[in-house]
């Protein structure tokens, strides 16, 4: 009778761990895809696609800049021949000794995926420490929230970004 | 004993039966409607997730020039067959041609442009 205990015990830590139990919806009960529509099987489902990359909690249930930076996907960075496709690799930190961790802004992930000018100047100025940072606007889809929220990890993720304790911060720039 | 075999019990039925994630589409998924509807066809649905294993954000945000605010994007059909916005890869050959109706205009009729996931939450800034 112990060991059938400790077996349930077992199989409930290692149970989450070991499956990927991620779901997702297909097309046809999505809510906002008709059901009614014959060209609907012929589109790819959800399912299909993401099961195969790195898997995240949130969003898609995909974690998009490590399957980027895996090589799980190669999507392509530009059309156009003449384009200049830019990528920067520097880490801004920002809303330093508020009442959260001060926010680490890696630029090299946003650049793999955006241009420059998709968040300068238009968004953010660029200079670090010139611009105004608000959750209140970023839970508005303003500032980060054009992107976090919509289409990048969303506004739940706070220690993503909040990720800089601000005793680490200070002693780094004792230093 | 036995109620502790039976506590061990329900704990490994709970993690199996656990809810699955509400019923919703797909993260970043945009429905465009600012014609459809008025023109006599389904909304568009455009799923962000299919798109950006194939390309990047920034072929469509910066090189294609789409604004990232849906609903933002004033795109036709005309514009389309001559190869602008979404037309630089619904070719035909890339991509779907813009013959291909149901494959784009593949929304529930009469729901707004929006894009599910959202760009507002339902957090403080709404309060």
């Amino acid at each position: 009778m112990r060991l059938l205990l400790a077996l349930a015990i077992v199989a409930t830590l290692v149970a989450p761990a070991a499956a990927d139990d991620r779901k997702w919806l297909p097309l046809a009960k999505d809510g906002i895809h008709d059901p009614a529509n014959p060209a609907l099987r012929l589109k790819q489902e959800p399912a299909e696609a993401l099961s195969k990359l790195p898997p995240d909690t949130a969003g898609n249930l995909v974690n998009w800049v490590r399957a980027l930076e895996s090589g799980a996907i190669a999507p392509r960075t530009n059309i156009l021949p003449e384009t200049n496709v830019r990528v920067r690799d520097d880490e801004i930190i920002v809303s330093k000794f508020g009442s959260m961790p001060a926010v680490v802004f890696p630029h090299r992930p946003h650049t793999l995926w955006l241009d420059c000018s998709n968040c300068h100047e238009k968004l953010f100025v660029s200079k670090a420490g010139a611009n105004r940072f608000s959750m209140q606007k970023i839970l508005d889809g303003e500032q980060c929230g054009v992107c976090h929220g919509a289409v990048a990890f969303p506004l739940t993720e706070c220690n993503r970004c909040h990720s800089l304790p601000n005793e680490v911060l200070l002693r780094r720039m004792r230093k | 004993m036995r109620r502790i075999c039976a506590l061990g019990l329900l704990v490994v039925a709970c993690a199996l039966l656990a809810p699955h994630a509400a019923s919703r589409a797909e993260y970043g998924d945009v429905v465009l409607n600012r014609r459809s509807d008025g023109e006599g066809v389904r909304p568009v649905i455009f799923p962000h997730w299919f798109h950006r294993i194939r390309f990047r954000c920034k072929v469509c945000h910066f090189e294609l020039g789409f604004e990232m605010r849906a609903g933002a994007n004033d795109v036709t059909m005309d514009d389309i067959a001559n190869g602008k916005f979404c037309g630089m890869c619904h070719d035909g050959k890339t991509a779907w041609g813009a013959d291909r109706c149901d494959l784009c205009h593949a929304g529930k009729p009469g729901q707004p442009s929006r894009i599910v996931g959202g760009a507002q939450t339902s957090g403080p800034g709404r309060w």
